[in-house]
């Protein structure tokens, strides 16, 4: 949809994100660090595909990947929450540092570390439960039972999703019952009713219409002050608008990585240029 | 214009569509015999007098129903030794004569040619007895004590009084025997086992035996009183009697104890019959049975067939959902596990005679044999678990419906969606939350599917049940009052069975021939309420899991 609006654009017509507007972005080596991917290559059977990955994402910001289809940003997304372990004959090498703990470490439970990524995914995948219920999911995991801590908890979890008001008198309906852009916020209250330190999103607009879109872009800007977001994206406008750092891949290669407003106005590979003019992908 | 004709594709729809049709045609067909056959047998059919004339041209009185008619050709008649003048074609009916007792057949064919004349008196009265079957006749007195208390017009309402009297006292006895008597017999064999329990540990200690001791004292004291109780029911119950003359002139005497109902059908308004009718239907399906079950109801045999096919779901469901999680979602998916999953579906395939035959063997003698050398040592060597019984026969047909679960089950978890299993996991769920708190949850409606289909076909089943439990009259049914309640080890009555048994194992084949049809309905009908039950209870968890259709 992107590449047909942008394929002739001039590089410069973007628009450099206007709520990243006036804010003065800091060069990624300046941040305090949250996750640290070193040397990541990740094979599916013999095939490869990521390439020696490294990267730092910064804590408390919204970190981008853009790419063509199959690029393997989807999969180092899943790395950072070891979702590609139930895949079948994946097999990772490198590691990725969680607050300078490693996560593939032998030692670490993979339920925590779950706990502590959060992850929205592509179509949104409520539960077949009531809305409140769809919440409290992740405290009832946790053992909360205290009827009061799971109210609580839910609605500040809604709230934050920005669908408290659209929800609120029917809590104990279905989730089936909400449209596509609500389920998506549902789900992303979900994930943050366990308080994660990072939320992983895996192109969380792309099955919805332009407003939930929106909404949901809105709603990561709000979220980013609280916790670590990683966004995969097709959509370049979107990342442009809500990312902080951008990082470009192509064929399982990390091919530039840095502040979002230089990445789109000022790249310093021809690859990216020729992406994010639109000159393929 | 043929040929466009088939090409149109018309005569395809026309295929399938007759395709249906027969297929409908054929099951309301079954199920409209059965319905006929069987219900016609509750209406009070007239009572007809004969005058008949014999081939050997003496005339004798008969007084019966007609149940049968037939045309035989004149030839058969002649080849079979009797004077036939006509040379085509005779009727002949059967009919019901009753009273066994006087002339020692039920039934009997009389030719249409012999009949000199046929009356339908209003007097003539139906006597159903709970011995030698029904009695037809005429109503000559009422007797207390052998004295005539009532005569003529009089009797009959004698009759209805005394009737009615005696039926309560009969109730009364019923429920002294079964229920008080029967429990201080349970609580005496109980004590009975634990004295021998006692005597089998080698202890020697007085005051367990003593206690025992007082509490046989106790019962037996108790049941004395009962047993009076008892004794002055029967002679009250002794007391009445009355004397009918049946068609050959004869007087019988019938003491009213033996009687379940006297009616007059010929002098019955509609309104009457129909309110017997409605009265003989609920004796059929909430009494017991009576005459080596060919005459009462089938209660005992509709609830074992529930009680069974209920405990086989209980054990059936868990077991195949077990199953099928560990094939679906942990074992690792090889030829191994696709080698499981085709011996599970032909297991399917096997003749249930031969599950009997491996319920018998393995259950009834190995496990059942165990289970008494370890848990019942007092009652051997007579049997607890050791011997066919419900639970056996409720294991072994859970055995054989297993598959059909596992198959069920393992289709619903392949079909719930990856994204969902994906969101839970992402919250921190291991993968066994996942599977109990959404997954399997998810699935229910599939596995639902699955004890539908296990109903269906266990409920059905007949051949293994008779070598793992069931027999054609049980003492006592398997819930009831006594501790522990449900006896798992007590044998049972199941309608198959009881079709089979009344059809061609009872001594009078002709007379239960509608009972046969009635109980086929009402095992169809009991099959269909257990599967509409479940289809109701998918049915509310696809509404509430509905994700699967999105």
């Amino acid at each position: 949809m992107t590449a047909t609006t942008t394929r002739s654009t001039p590089t410069h017509a973007f628009d450099i994100g206007h709520m990243t507007k006036g804010r003065v972005i800091p060069r990624v080596e300046d941040e305090t660090p949250c996750i640290e991917v070193k040397d990541l290559n990740l094979f599916y059977g013999e095939k490869q595909a990521l390439h020696s990955i490294n990267m730092v994402i910064p804590k408390q910001r919204v970190t981008a990947y853009i790419g063509p289809s199959g690029c393997g940003k989807s999969t180092l997304l899943r790395c950072i929450n070891r979702m590609n372990d139930l895949v079948d004959g994946v097999r990772i090498e490198g590691e990725i540092l969680l607050d300078e703990q490693d996560i593939y470490a032998k030692s670490v439970n993979v339920a925590d570390l779950r706990r502590r990524v959060g992850m929205v995914f592509q179509k949104p995948n409520p539960f077949p439960k009531t809305i409140f219920e769809n919440v409290a999911y992740g405290l009832r995991l946790q053992g909360v039972k205290d009827r009061r801590t799971l109210d609580e908890v839910v609605e500040n979890a809604l709230k934050s999703a920005a669908l408290w008001d659209e929800v609120k008198d029917r809590m104990h309906d279905s989730a089936f019952g909400l449209s596509g852009g609500q389920q998506q916020r549902l789900v992303i209250a979900r994930a943050i009713a366990i308080e994660p330190e990072v939320l992983l999103l895996d192109e969380p607009a792309s099955a919805l219409d332009p407003i939930s879109t929106l909404k949901i872009e809105e709603l990561i800007y709000e979220l980013k002050d609280k916790y670590t977001i990683v966004i995969v994206t097709h959509n370049m406008q979107q990342a442009a608008r809500v990312s902080d750092y951008t990082a470009f891949m192509y064929m399982g290669d990390l091919i530039e990585f840095g502040d979002t407003n230089t990445l789109f106005t000022n790249p310093h590979k021809k690859q990216t240029e020729d992406y994010i003019t639109g000159r393929y992908g | 214009m043929i040929k466009q004709w088939f090409k149109s594709g018309n005569p395809w729809i026309w295929l399938t569509a007759s395709a249906v049709s027969v297929s409908l045609i054929l099951v309301f067909g079954l199920l409209l015999l059965i319905a006929a056959r069987g219900l016609g047998h509750f209406w009070p059919a007239t009572v007809v007098e004969f005058d008949y004339k014999n081939a050997d041209q003496s005339t004798v009185r008969l007084i019966g129903e007609i149940q049968d008619e037939e045309t035989v050709s004149a030839q058969r008649l002649r080849d079979a030794g009797l004077n036939i003048e006509s040379d085509a074609e005779v009727t002949r009916y059967l009919i019901k004569t009753g009273n066994r007792d006087v002339d020692g057949q039920d039934f009997r064919w009389i030719l249409k040619p012999g009949i000199e004349a046929q009356r339908t008196p209003k007097t003539l009265m139906t006597v159903e007895r709970r011995e030698w079957g029904n009695l037809y006749g005429y109503l000559g007195a009422v007797q207390e004590n052998q004295q005539t208390v009532a005569e003529g017009k009089d009797a009959w309402k004698a009759l209805q009084q005394r009737l009615a009297r005696t039926t309560t006292l009969f109730t009364q006895i019923r429920q002294l025997e079964k229920g008080a008597i029967g429990s201080i017999n349970y609580k005496l064999e109980r004590l009975r086992l634990r004295e021998r329990g006692l005597e089998l540990d080698g202890n020697t200690n007085p005051a367990p035996q003593q206690a025992i001791k007082d509490e046989r004292a106790a019962l037996n004291a108790e049941y004395q009183g009962l047993q009076k109780q008892l004794s002055d029911l029967y002679t009250a119950i002794k007391r009445d009697q009355m004397l009918v003359t049946v068609s050959d002139g004869q007087t019988v005497t019938t003491p009213l104890a033996k009687v379940v109902h006297a009616y007059r059908p010929n002098a019955m308004s509609l309104l009457d019959k129909l309110g017997f009718y409605a009265a003989k239907l609920w004796e059929f399906v909430s009494d017991e049975p009576r005459e080596a079950n060919t005459e009462g109801g089938i209660f005992p045999a509709i609830f074992g067939t529930v009680m069974m096919v209920i405990i086989m779901s209980i054990m059936v469901v868990p077991f195949g959902v077990v199953a099928a999680v560990y094939l679906r979602e942990y074992a690792r998916q090889g030829p191994l596990t696709r080698l499981i999953r085709i011996a599970v579906n032909n297991l399917a395939g096997v003749p249930s005679i031969v599950y009997g035959v491996f319920g018998l063997g393995f259950f009834v003698y190995f496990l059942g044999g165990n289970l008494d050398q370890l848990f019942f040592p007092e009652a051997l060597p007579a049997p607890t678990f050791g011997t066919p019984g419900l639970m056996w026969a409720s294991l072994t047909l859970a055995l054989l419906t297993v598959p059909v679960v596992i198959v069920a089950t393992e289709e619903g978890l392949s079909r719930i969606p990856k994204s969902v299993r994906e969101g839970s996991l992402a919250l921190g769920a291991t993968k066994a939350e996942t599977l109990w708190r959404t997954v399997l949850p998810m699935a229910s409606p599939a596995i639902m599917t699955g004890l539908i289909l296990a109903i269906a076909r266990a409920a059905g089943e007949v051949a293994p049940l008779m070598l793992v439990g069931v027999v054609k009259l049980a003492p006592a049914l398997p819930l009831d009052g006594n501790m522990p309640f449900l006896h798992l080890d007590r044998k049972f009555m199941h309608l198959g069975f009881h079709i089979y048994d009344v059809g061609f194992q009872s001594p009078n084949v002709e007379a239960a021939r509608p009972l046969v049809y009635a109980t086929a309905l009402l095992l169809v009908l009991v099959i269909v309420v257990l599967n509409l039950a479940a289809i109701a209870i998918r049915n509310r968890l696809r509404e509430k899991y509905h994700a699967l259709e999105q």
